[in-house]
């Protein structure tokens, strides 16, 4: 299956695995502990400080990795989250149609009306922050998303004569969902997945940068920008490392979504 | 001699495939082609899909569809070679000297611009007419069309016009110009034969006034028979037989030429019915759509008996597909009852026993659509088995497999998705699937629409077959006759919604025959020369007797 892969996804698929080794992989690589004082405020990088230190002299590049160990973590789980809640949904309402589809998609309306980073920042603000917490408020604002995606491709594929030809049969709600539409309806939603944990980063990067976030002393990327903020003024670039990672996680994590959605589109009997 | 206005020779096209997980490779799809046209005449390109007639009919404006190109050869208008002409030239070429009429004419008009502003675009931009010349001419085209209010059925937009009227509004595009070529790529296939017969004549009859040369292309060598002087005969892009229409229909040479000329004569003697009592039984149904005012079927009441197939027959729109939907519980009707081998069935399909269920089964139109893009076929056919009867693992494999012997498909397809397959094995494998199931009737609805000739006859034989093994009854929808005359035990002929003649066979297809029947009955194309003539003439005599 990698035979014949555009460079552009060898790049996105080796940056996003390198990325996700470090996370997984944090305690062994990481020089130094994370949240231990090693040196001075903002020293500039050194052999024995790769990216220097930060605000309070911890070792900045074993911030960055554990860093990117939370920011992946909540993002990863928060997507599963909303994927797993928003499709099922979504393909519920598809299916039953009627009453219940306008229950749920007005329901789903009503939360979208309201901007999810504000909608978030208040629940936050009530809620003991906690990464559960996070993810939890995380993965259910985004299923909104979800659930209209999935929503909208499964109401196109209820209508197609193999799905008729089940209920003819006689199938029940779990064969139609899970066995004629979830298959079909798998393409869109893959590369919906890459979109959608590219915002999940962004977002919980933003509540950790405005505070709500993940709570110190853990390191994740949105906090190391913010406790380094203050740098930029004395020319210490600190903060814009975490920010290069958002960046390129973004687009490396895109670029392999855009490869799998071209990938599934042509597979054996793929819907073009 | 002079030269011909068309002239091709060792025409080669190619396209580039991109089979998942390999590298793109080139094939060729048209190895070679000759033929000349001269002006004023007409050359059929007939053959089944993927014989490449489309793609040649565009290479005489030296165009490739989508990823197709012309890799060899020479293509000769009016005494250039277009392949190597320059775009200027190539521009003027396209919508100047040769213009093209597409398969579905509700699809090639631009919904947003009245139909005026279509026609005759191309003769003002080409800089051949005025638009005040463009726009008389294009009213001369419509009159001679046989275009209803011809002096203002240009202001209208595409949907305010029926798919046939669509269809000669097209013409008139192609012919306003005053083109040297037309292209006319499957103009009347989308149509119902009653409008076919219309759009054909006056197609027929604006060649012949007009003096332009035509290329028309077709599967269906009855329809080609009428409007060409030559035929050329296409197989999987080679050329098979060419020569004129008369020697192509009445002394064909090639054994593929004689398959297509003798193509839907299938001898079916009527089945008489045993004096059992009907399996399927509707009793004055009438129903409508959620929503609408208008009922779509009203009172119509049938019965079909074990082992025979009845007919359904009509134009689209006539209520047929909906009969269908109503017998099988997706649309509860308004009025009436369905008895099914002796015991009334609930209106809606939730309500239905497992039982009822099994014994009624569907066969699609589309088979692509109708089965699971991503199952295999052994899982298509195996679902049934496992659903109704509860067969698993061996004797669910064994089964599979006698299955697909009985419609003639043998070993290697279980693993196979429907996208590896032909458009006749997927019918096959839907007609399996509803086997499976061991029905007492099978809804067929336009199984063989689809299809090319050949295929759909090879699906009609076994269909014939599989009725005498395992005594299933079919409900046959169509509005093609010749499918009906080759497989119906009785025949319902339905019209709006109602059925304007019922019977067996033998009654419904013998004179006296009401105005609707004699219409319908008429309209279908036969394989001889002067066919379209002598209806016209008979027609109008009949309507001048009136």
């Amino acid at each position: 299956m990698f035979r014949y892969m555009p460079v552009s996804a060898m790049i996105g698929l080796t940056l996003t695995g390198l990325y996700f080794l470090a996370a997984i992989f944090a305690p062994l690589i990481a020089p130094y502990g994370m949240a231990q004082v090693v040196g001075d405020v903002w020293e500039p990088s050194s052999r024995e400080h790769l990216l220097g230190t930060d605000n309070i002299g911890r070792d900045l590049l074993t911030r960055m990795i554990y860093g990117g160990r939370t920011t992946i973590f909540i993002a990863t789980m928060a997507t599963i989250l909303s994927f797993v809640t928003g499709s099922i949904l979504g393909f519920l309402a598809a299916v039953l149609g009627g009453w219940a589809d306008q229950v749920l998609s007005r329901m789903v309306d009503l939360l979208m009306a309201i901007p999810s980073l504000i909608l978030a920042l208040v629940v936050l603000a009530v809620l003991p922050v906690t990464v559960t917490t996070l993810i939890v408020v995380m993965g259910l604002l985004d299923a909104t998303r979800v659930f209209r995606l999935a929503r909208a491709v499964a109401v196109d594929i209820n209508v197609m004569d193999y799905v008729e030809a089940a209920k003819l049969r006689g199938e029940g709600r779990g064969w139609i969902i899970f066995r004629e539409i979830l298959p079909n309806a798998l393409s869109p939603l893959v590369a919906e997945l890459g979109l959608r944990f590219i915002f999940m980063v962004l977002f919980i990067s933003t509540l950790s940068f405005l505070g709500l976030g993940v709570q110190p002393p853990l390191a994740d990327w949105g906090g190391i920008v913010k406790e380094n903020k203050d740098g930029i003024i004395y020319g210490i670039g600190a903060a814009l490392y975490p920010a290069i990672a958002i960046a390129t996680l973004a687009i490396s994590v895109n670029l392999v979504a855009d490869w799998v959605l071209n990938r599934t589109t042509s597979l054996k009997g793929g819907r073009g | 001699m002079t030269e011909p206005l068309l002239r091709v020779r060792g025409l080669k096209i190619g396209a580039t495939v991109y089979p998942p997980g390999e590298k793109p490779r080139d094939i060729e799809i048209v190895h070679g082609v000759d033929f000349d046209l001269e002006r004023g005449k007409v050359l059929g390109l007939i053959g089944e899909s993927g014989a490449g007639k489309s793609t040649i009919g565009l290479a005489s404006m030296a165009y490739g569809r989508g990823g197709v190109r012309i890799t060899g050869g020479e293509v000769w208008v009016n005494g250039r070679d277009i392949l190597k002409a320059g775009l200027r030239d190539i521009r003027r070429l396209r919508g100047g000297e040769v213009t093209y009429v597409s398969q579905s004419a509700a699809a090639s008009f631009n919904p947003a611009k009245p139909i005026m502003e279509q026609v005759t675009e191309a003769a003002i931009s080409q800089g051949k007419f005025t638009r005040r010349e463009a726009e008389k001419r294009a009213i001369g085209l419509f009159r001679k069309l046989g275009l209803p209010d011809p002096d203002n059925i240009g202001r209208r937009y595409p949907h305010q016009v029926s798919g046939g009227q669509l269809q000669r509004c097209m013409t008139a595009l192609a012919l306003c110009p005053e083109p040297d070529l037309v292209v006319f790529d499957e103009p009347t296939t989308a149509l119902d034969v009653t409008t076919q017969i219309d759009v054909l004549a006056a197609i027929k009859e604006a060649i012949h006034d007009t003096g332009v040369a035509a290329l028309y292309i077709t599967h269906d060598l009855a329809v080609v028979a009428q409007v060409s002087d030559d035929i050329m005969v296409l197989k999987m892009g080679n050329m098979v037989e060419y020569g004129p229409t008369d020697q192509i229909i009445n002394a064909p040479r090639e054994e593929y030429t004689r398959a297509l000329v003798s193509v839907r004569q299938i001898e079916h003697p009527e089945k008489l019915h045993r004096q059992a009592s009907p399996v399927l039984s509707c009793e004055n149904i009438t129903a409508r759509y959620k929503g609408t005012k208008f009922d779509v079927l009203k009172d119509v009441s049938v019965q079909l008996y074990p082992g025979q197939t009845l007919a359904v027959v009509g134009e689209s729109g006539s209520g047929k597909s909906t009969l269908a939907r109503v017998i099988t519980g997706l649309l509860p009707p308004s009025g009436g009852r369905i008895v099914f081998s002796g015991r009334e069935l609930t209106p809606d399909l939730k309500s239905r026993p497992k039982e009822d269920l099994r014994e009624l089964q569907m066969i699609y139109q589309m088979a692509d659509v109708a089965m699971n893009p991503r199952q295999t076929v052994g899982t298509i056919i195996g679902r049934p088995l496992e659903f109704y009867f509860g067969l698993k693992g061996e004797a669910k494999q064994r089964r599979i497999q006698e299955l697909l012997d009985e419609i003639e498909l043998g070993k290697g397809f279980q693993d196979r998705y429907p996208a590896e397959l032909s458009g006749g094995q997927k019918q096959r494998v839907c007609i399996a699937r509803a086997l499976a199931a061991k029905p007492k009737l099978i809804i067929c609805d336009e199984v063989t629409s689809a299809l090319d000739p050949l295929v759909a006859d090879g699906i009609l034989k076994l269909l014939l077959n599989l009725q005498k093994i395992e005594d299933v009854a079919y409900l046959f929808i169509t509005h093609d006759l010749a499918t009906v005359r080759a497989i119906a035990d009785s025949i319902a002929v339905m019209y709006q919604g109602r059925f304007v003649r019922y019977g067996t066979k033998t009654e419904v297809l013998s004179p006296p025959f009401d105005d609707y029947t004699d219409l319908l009955l008429s309209s279908v194309p036969e394989m001889k020369l002067g066919w379209l003539e002598q209806v016209l003439a008979t027609r109008k005599m009949e309507s001048a007797g009136n």
